[in-house]
């Protein structure tokens, strides 16, 4: 039989606000444990929250900019539970009057263009970080993390396959990174994502009963959970038994999944309105105050690249996916001028070197202006495109000089007509046999003349020039 | 000379004339615990050094001739959920013994700023949950005018530390009657201010919805000066509101011509009739004073316990789910694995009325059970609250009992937890509302105990009472009467 | 409504108390009486009523995004039952 899979996600993400959502600690990243605390984001008795008030227009930019209506009389509420990451007890959020509703987000790529649903985005605080001890078997509680504000954002089980998922996380990561509300960085757990996923045999209607997955810490990781957890549903479902409703943790070490609560703890998270925060009441002056201050996003951008600069539908979305790749373009075609040439350069091996290193991080380390000089150089003549790529990957770690670099290494084509002419002119006495075939109608020998001049001219010669000069003089 | 004998108001006139100085009635206030309280037990605990420090500091900003306020100089005591930065606190809880907040309550602050001078923390129910002060894990109260009686609560301490006139006033808290309840069964004023008026930050929750501090003096002018020194808004408390309210400028005005409601319902069954005398008599007094009274009808009153129980019980839960054993306070002993240190700390650290009404809590937010209980009870308070609006609207102050009985024995309202629920009948409408309450003493009963009244308020109407209230002390005077206790140990400095 | 044993069972489950034959008795017996007086709310129709969870009619409580500078470290742990390298420490949560 075949089956098709059912997917909706949890996606959480941090707000790069400076302050925590209700309290004045810093969000910073990192710190020394318990550094970033007051009493009340560390829940001492007697203390109440103040609402961050940046967290409620980042939440609302975010809700426009996945169309969504925006709530305009919201309110938070306590989700109870015990754990030591939540020292309250309580986590403040919203239940039943979250900020935002029903939006969608449009995703593409190979083979597939949809609309994925938005069923709510909800605003709430984080909780810390433990920090299991393995040699005293004891865990240690780290506050820094809590209160640091978060959005929800709870997708429509739209999703069919992996693709789909890491489309719509590419484009929501865009779109949050264009807002300049969140990094986004999941190795620093700043994007999180929970996959809620069920199968069901090809044709059925109703949905399977799903599972949830956590600690999923890469797009990498999310396709790879994806994978494994379709096919242990599929093998629950044909060996006749039924897939329990639970929660999972993947383990992306060992490619597998463990259920992580176990049943004595009930699912019971008794909400009920925050009685120590005020309802939020958004009125349409102020949603549309925030409409009127939103950036430019990845959609729009897209499509100015290819309307305006005639980039490729493909180009233009792998530029546009990252905010700051796509300033990048920006930055280096203002002084180029040229959009194909400079979209050629960066999704070639800058786009690779850029994507080394830490899961999902995108470092660019040449400045704009660097980037440019190098095609300037390639334009003025200066060097020629091979020796451009050198250059580029010779500059890029250090962030050098690329002009500098090509004087110091002496780089530079040779200007003097007379000495490529020479060049070609003893490439071909060499070459006799060469020249016979050639002129025998075996054109495509050309290529290995004109690499006998490059390699003679060291490299430092337009290879377009020496085409045309062996091409004369071989008529 | 007597310390005990003056009103807070009195003792710091007295102070500013240099009759008297900070330390010294600091230090009598201390000796007058010492010598007293033993028999009372209003304090769970004094802070000896800190409060003497305080006094000579006060003392000299007050020879410097900063202007701290009418009350600058005077010792108090403070309910034992309001936080004190490096002094336990406890909520007359286990959970909480030892824990010593690294931060004042707002209350705190601004007591400290108007210069009285906290040289302890009064006994309470534990959690604030109770009607006796007799679910403290620590001590019982007992009431002044009776030792074999409770002092109310859940302010006990606070009611009976100023009725045995141990200190000049005393800082409560009230979630359904918690001031005014142990206020009218020890014969003295307390104010339950307007929700909003008097910032919560500090203050351990207890239902968050409902809570408010407020004062506890002989007087309604002193409750006046307390409030004004600890009301106001605060930043850190998103349900404090923006006003200011002077509650001595027009406290002289009198009642001429304000209309005072009397809820029929407020005089039914189950109030005890010396009670209803006494407080009709006050009435009266109202009326001789140029006060307009009239009878009518209040629907609500048989709900409000039901819907108050039920949310404060929903927040209780929520709120008291922070004492776990990993931040601050009591961790069981028996705990090994982390389920344990949660179950075995709440369990050991907990009293029994605190966890009944922890699960209560729970039960009514639980699912199946959050629209049949708690949604409910948030319409039931939607229709009490609109039920005093078209009320005040007729109306300034509505008249009526604090409790429908004096003060009980020692040991008889926890056999039956319902009957001592329903004794706060009278009260829990105005937490539910948001309401400002006032009780005053209006009376005695046969065996000598006092009865108390109350004035119910619109919100931020806390002015309006207590100048009500300062007329009626102006010619009454059960507000004086003290009990034999308060004569005691007497001679000091 | 009947408060049966498997309530009170789940009820303590999420509140996280133990409680013992005796008081457990005493506590289900209490509740039931209370549970039984409360249902007396079921006799107000409530259709049409919204349900008030803030009595104060303000909204948008808001402070502006500014770091303040956090608590010193040792004043944060300062009640903690058992601390280890500047955290709380528990024993292992188990996943």
């Amino acid at each position: 039989m075949k089956y098709e899979m059912v997917i909706g996600l949890e996606v959480h993400t941090e707000l790069s606000t400076k302050s925590k959502i209700f309290c004045s600690c810093t969000t910073e990243f990192g710190g020394e444990p318990n550094t970033h605390c007051c009493p009340i984001c560390t829940g001492m008795p007697g203390v109440l929250p103040k609402l961050n008030k940046k967290v409620v227009e980042y939440g609302i930019a975010v809700g426009l900019a996945t169309n969504c209506e925006i709530t305009p009389y919201g309110k938070f509420d306590r989700k109870n539970y015990f754990y030591p990451d939540l020292p309250k007890a309580y986590q403040v959020s919203q239940l039943y009057l979250p900020i935002c509703r029903n939006g969608s987000v449009e995703i593409e790529g190979e083979g597939f263009h949809k609309t994925i649903g938005i069923h709510e985005i909800h605003m709430e605080e984080d909780a810390g970080k433990l920090i299991h001890d393995p040699i005293f078997d004891t865990t240690r509680a780290d506050y820094n993390r809590c209160g640091v504000p978060l959005l929800e954002i709870v997708s429509e089980p739209d999703f069919r396959s992996a693709e789909e998922v890491i489309a719509y996380l590419e484009t929501l990561k865009a779109t949050l990174q264009y807002l300049g509300v969140s990094d986004c960085k999941m190795q620093e757990g700043s994007l999180r994502a929970d996959v809620n996923l069920s199968v069901r045999p090809e044709g059925q209607e109703e949905f399977g009963t799903r599972t949830e997955m956590k600690n999923l810490n890469s797009f990498r990781a999310i396709a790879r959970a994806i994978a494994a957890e379709k096919k242990r549903q599929i093998e629950v479902v044909e060996s006749g038994e039924k897939v329990i409703q639970e929660t999972r943790r993947w383990d992306d070490d060992a490619g597998k999944s463990y259920a992580m609560r176990s049943k004595e703890d009930a699912q019971d998270y008794r909400y009920f309105p925050e009685p120590d925060l005020a309802p939020v009441v958004i009125s349409e002056a102020w949603k549309e105050k925030i409409r009127a201050s939103l950036p430019m996003l990845p959609r729009e951008r897209k499509k100015k690249y290819i309307e305006e600069y005639g980039l490729s539908e493909y180009d233009a979305r792998l530029i546009t996916e990252i905010k700051a790749l796509a300033d990048y373009f920006d930055e280096v075609n203002d002084i180029v001028k040229n959009p194909k040439e400079v979209a050629n350069w960066l999704l070639g091996d800058f786009m690779r070197l850029a994507k080394e290193g830490e899961d999902d991080s995108f470092n660019i380390l040449l400045d704009a202006a660097k980037m440019a000089e190098i095609i300037k150089m390639i334009k003025e003549n200066l060097i020629n495109r091979n020796t451009g790529k050198d250059v580029f990957f010779a500059v890029w770690k250090e962030n050098l000089d690329p002009r500098a670099y090509v004087e110091e290494h002496d780089l530079a084509m040779v200007g003097d007509d007379s000495l490529v002419r020479d060049t070609v002119a003893k490439v071909l006495a060499a070459n006799p046999k060469t020249v016979e075939e050639y002129k025998g109608g075996k054109t495509k020998v050309l290529g290995f003349l004109v690499g006998q001049c490059m390699k003679e001219l060291k490299g430092k010669a337009d290879p377009g020039a020496i085409n045309a000069m062996l091409r004369d003089a071989l008529k | 000379m007597s310390v005990f004998e003056w009103t807070p108001l009195e003792t710091a006139a007295k102070i500013k004339k240099k009759e008297v100085s900070v330390r010294e009635v600091t230090e009598a206030a201390l000796k007058r615990v010492g010598d007293v309280d033993a028999e009372v037990g209003a304090f769970l605990r004094t802070e000896e050094d800190y409060a003497l420090r305080q006094a000579d500091i006060v003392q000299k900003k007050i020879d410097g001739g900063e202007e701290l306020g009418p009350l600058a100089g005077v010792p108090f005591g403070l309910k034992d959920n309001i936080c004190t930065k490096g002094l336990e606190t406890t909520c007359a809880s286990k959970i909480l013994s030892g824990f010593r907040p690294p931060y004042h309550a707002t209350a705190t602050r601004k007591l400290e700023k108007a210069g009285v001078i906290m040289i302890g923390k009064t006994n309470m129910d534990e959690f604030a949950m109770g009607s006796t002060s007799e679910t403290s894990y620590y001590k019982t109260t007992k009431n002044p005018w009776d030792l074999s009686r409770v002092p109310g609560g859940s302010s006990g301490g606070s009611a009976a530390a100023v009725a045995a006139r141990e200190v000049p006033f005393t800082i409560g808290t009230d979630t359904g009657g918690s001031i005014r309840q142990p206020a009218a069964y020890c014969g003295v004023t307390g104010l339950k201010p307007t929700y909003g008026a008097v910032s919560r930050f500090g203050l351990i929750a207890y239902g968050s919805s409902l809570d408010q501090i407020g004062p506890i003096a002989p007087t309604a002018r002193d409750c006046a000066a307390v409030f004004n020194a600890i009301s106001g808004y605060d930043e850190m408390d998103s349900t404090s509101m923006p006003l200011e309210i002077d509650a001595l400028r027009e406290i002289d005005g009198g009642v001429k011509g304000m209309k005072i409601g009397i809820p029929k319902s407020y005089f039914g069954e189950g109030l005890h009739e010396e009670v209803r005398a006494a407080v009709l008599a006050a009435a009266k007094v109202f009326a001789a004073e140029g006060a307009e009274i009239e009878e009518f009808d209040f629907p609500m009153l048989d709900y409000a316990v039901p819907a108050y129980y039920i949310i404060a019980s929903a927040e209780a839960s929520s709120n008291l789910s922070r004492y776990d054993g990993v931040k601050y306070g009591f961790r069981s002993e028996q705990a090994e694995s982390l389920r344990d240190i949660y179950l075995k700390t709440r369990t050991e650290g907990f009293g029994g009325e605190v966890k009944k009404r922890i699960m209560l809590g729970a039960f009514a937010l639980s699912s199946g059970y959050y629209d049949a209980y708690y949604n409910k009870a948030l319409q039931v308070k939607a229709l009490i609250k609109k039920a005093f609006d078209e009320a005040f609207a007729k109306y300034d102050m509505i008249l009526g009992p604090v409790a429908p009985t004096t003060a009980p024995k020692l040991g008889e309202s926890l056999k039956d937890p319902l009957a001592m629920y329903l004794s706060d009948i009278y009260t829990v409408s105005a937490n539910l509302s948001g309401l400002p309450g006032l009780s005053l003493p209006c009376g005695f009963d046969k065996e000598g105990m006092p009865i108390g009244m109350q004035l119910l308020g619109k919100a931020f109407d806390d002015a309006k009472l207590l100048r009500a209230g300062a007329a009626y002390q102006n010619v009454t005077s059960f507000h004086r009467e003290t009990p034999d206790i308060a004569e005691k140990g007497g001679e000091s400095a | 409504m009947k408060i049966t044993d498997e309530i009170i069972d789940y009820v303590s489950s999420l509140a996280r108390l133990d409680l013992s034959g005796d008081e457990k008795a005493k506590i289900k017996g209490e509740i039931e009486k209370i549970i039984d007086y409360m249902d007396i709310l079921n006799t107000l129709d409530t259709a049409d009523v919204e349900p008030m969870s803030h009595v104060l009619p303000t909204t948008n409580i808001f402070r502006e995004d500014e770091v303040v500078a956090s608590l010193p470290r040792e004043e944060i742990l300062s009640n903690a039952p058992d601390s280890d390298e500047g955290a709380f420490r528990v024993p292992k949560t188990v996943e």
